[in-house]
């Protein structure tokens, strides 16, 4: 692996030898785990092991709970009450299987947010950015289809609504819908394709995420200051960055445990919290529920969807909401070439900062639109919202790269991190 | 800090932003401080024991059960009856058996008959299914104080009659102060001293209805306790596992930091 420059594995043993020649697979895991990471990270830098570890615990729990669920629409749902009364321990993996989604998702904005702020998306980590989005999406995808799973009311009207988006492509969207729920609507077909369709994403995310690790580790990781480790020589680099393990592994498994306690109070003492109540009644398609609301981490962009209210010439409002609705994900991932600054992290960009944050506000307010019944003011908000998304990456990341005057980065991570720890004889002779 | 602060905000607001209360607001639902209610608390083994006497002689006239089994009715920390009376109580339903190709009276591991006859919906998951508290402004932070308020919900609507009828394309609505639309197709079913208590516990309408909400809250959510119990070993071996991992970490990146004591 090329990059910063750093030991590799060196067999030493004669069995070592014989393996590293056939197989350079110990070789693979050292330099992965040994890889020099920046010693300036701060704790938003945790979110890549919570991620890894809820796919990790999407598959376990979701592996055994497909043991007892059936995938039939006369069935479904009793199946997963069976799960919740009569197996084993059997309400504590459905449970966390249910709000490991959320954990995962809500892992997954601090992550995004946290590539935004300090410009990780910006060269050289474009890929890595790129393949992030497309596990992000993998993901919502994977959510969406796993929320059909119980039959419950929401289930069914969920994947009703949502897969109806495809059904407003001009020309071919009922053929496309019809082919997705293998019918002309949501059925048994439509349940058994969801499922196995659960089933089979999150390996090819696991497979992405494999790929996304690889990308970082040839560029390196980004960092706070968002200036690069030097690569002049070894020893330059160790004055930057600190081996992954056992630094960063210590500090995000604290992390790790920390959000895990979170969750387990979670799951003990409001399982039900981010859910929806109606999922808790079988699916019925002759009773539409008052107020179809996808699962929350949905709803920004949601919001975004029923924000177009208004037909554009001879494209309907539907069809242009469901482009807003993708289009409000590609914009994010056009960043690293919308964004003209050469300062990668937002700590030195004094203008950006705000409108960071504004984003971030953003994204909360349409959250909140994305729940709310579309009448009132709440089109007209989520509208707003959805300009800001757009105007963000499309118009400001462009221009505030022109306009804004940064402020002094550091010259290395080394000097970032001594101003925070100072070397002690800087200490000696500041009490002096 | 304003990096801990941004994950908190992130993490927090997102899942405050979460709770997407549809706002299908019937009337106004009163929280019910029940004893199952928060962490610590326990289903009220007597309260469950009511709460399925009235099931038993008032709901399940027109409505089922179907997803709980007579067999949990003995279960610790539900309603805790003996074999003998689980037994007992069991054999006074029918049930179809598919092997006789038959109706025969149900032993304990049997479920509760599903009930059709008039089409109400089944109780089984009833106060996992319905909400009491949205707000504020849709944004389900009464959920976190008081819970979702599923049993608050039923009990609302137990004693939320209005005493108003109308007919409408044949049939009779009633008006109820916390259904959704206002009209329910249930006549009340409750009245005060419907029925008498074997332990002489109060028998007006308000009691009658907390107890069969706390008895549906157990048949929707069997396994409370031992969910709760989940919570706190896992905060306890989490929070032990924290404790050391943050000693571990301080110490290791002591040298790094140059927080070593200098000897």
């Amino acid at each position: 692996m090329a990059g910063i420059p750093h030991d590799h594995y060196e067999p030493k043993t004669g069995i070592e030898k014989w393996v590293h020649k056939r197989l350079p697979v110990v070789g693979l895991l050292y330099d992965t785990l040994m890889i020099p990471t920046p010693k300036n990270l701060n704790w938003m830098w945790i979110w890549g092991i919570i991620l890894t570890f809820c796919l990790a615990l999407q598959i376990v729990t979701g592996i055994v709970l497909v043991m007892h669920y059936t995938p039939h629409v006369d069935m479904a749902f009793d199946s997963v009450e069976h799960i919740m009364r009569n197996v084993n321990g059997g309400w504590a993996l459905r449970y966390m299987h249910a709000n490991g989604a959320s954990l995962f998702f809500i892992a997954v904005y601090a992550h995004i947010f946290r590539g935004l702020y300090y410009g990780s998306y910006k060269a050289p980590r474009e890929i890595t950015w790129i393949i992030g989005m497309l596990i992000y999406l993998l993901m919502m995808a994977t959510g969406f289809l796993g929320y059909v799973l119980p039959w419950g009311q929401m289930s069914f009207w969920g994947a009703t609504v949502i897969t109806g988006l495809f059904g407003a492509i001009p020309g071919v969207g009922e053929i496309l819908q019809t082919w997705l729920l293998g019918g002309p609507s949501v059925d048994n077909a439509t349940l058994n394709r969801f499922f196995s369709l659960h089933y089979l994403l999150p390996f090819v995310i696991a497979g992405l995420v494999i790929v996304h690790i690889w990308a970082f580790h040839t560029t390196g990781n980004n960092n706070p200051t968002g200036v690069e480790v030097r690569r002049t020589s070894k020893a330059d680099a160790e004055k930057d960055t600190v081996p992954f393990w056992p630094y960063f592994v210590i500090k995000d498994l604290f992390a790790l445990v920390v959000i895990l306690a979170i969750f387990m109070a979670v799951v003990g003492f409001m399982p039900n919290y981010l859910g929806h109540p109606d999922n808790y009644i079988e699916a019925n398609p002759l009773v539409t529920p008052a107020h179809i609301v996808p699962e929350w981490y949905y709803l920004p962009f949601y919001a975004i969807l029923r924000a177009i209210t208004f037909d554009v010439l001879f494209l309907d409002a539907k069809f242009l909401g469901v482009l807003a609705m993708f289009g409000s994900i590609a914009v994010m991932a056009l960043a690293p070439w919308t964004d003209t600054s050469s300062v990668r992290s937002g700590r030195y960009r004094p203008s950006f900062k705000w409108w960071f944050w504004v984003l971030g506000l953003d994204f909360m307010v349409l959250m909140w639109c994305g729940s709310q019944p579309a009448e009132g003011l709440i089109p007209v908000i989520s509208l707003i919202g959805a300009i800001y998304w757009f105007a963000y990456f499309l118009v400001i990341l462009p221009l505030l790269g022109v306009l804004e005057k940064p402020l002094p980065q550091p010259e290395t991570i080394e000097a970032d991190f001594d101003a925070h720890y100072p070397p002690k004889d800087a200490k000696a002779s500041a009490a002096e | 800090m304003k990096k801990i602060l941004l994950s908190i905000a992130v993490a927090f607001g997102l899942s405050s932003g979460a709770a997407f209360a549809a706002g299908d607001s019937g009337g106004h639902i009163e929280n019910i401080p029940f004893s199952f209610d928060g962490p610590f608390g326990k289903f009220d083994q007597n309260q469950l024991q009511r709460g399925l006497q009235v099931y038993t002689e008032v709901c399940a006239a027109c409505h089922g059960l179907r997803q709980v089994a007579f067999r949990t009715l003995a279960d610790e920390g539900g309603p805790h009856y003996s074999e003998d009376q689980v037994k007992a109580y069991a054999s006074n339903y029918d049930v179809f058996d598919p092997e006789l190709d038959d109706t025969r009276s149900a032993i304990p591991s049997d479920k509760f008959p599903a009930n059709t006859a008039v089409g109400a919906p089944d109780l089984s998951l009833m106060a996992k299914a319905r909400a009491g508290f949205h707000g504020p402004s849709g944004l389900g932070i009464n959920q976190l104080l008081y819970g979702i308020g599923g049993p608050e919900y039923i009990v609302a609507v137990l004693t939320g009659y209005t005493g108003e009828e109308k007919t409408q394309a044949g049939v009779t609505l009633y008006e109820n102060t916390a259904f959704p639309g206002g009209w329910i197709s249930m006549g009340p079913p409750l009245e005060d001293g419907l029925l008498e208590f074997a332990d002489g516990h109060q028998n007006d309408t308000q009691h009658m209805s907390e107890d069969v909400a706390a008895f549906l809250m157990w048949a929707a959510e069997p396994k409370m306790m031992a969910r709760k119990w989940l919570g706190f070993v896992s905060l306890f071996f989490l929070g032990l596992l924290a404790v050391l991992l943050y000693l571990t970490n301080k110490k290791l990146w002591a040298p790094i930091k140059r927080k070593e004591k200098t000897v």
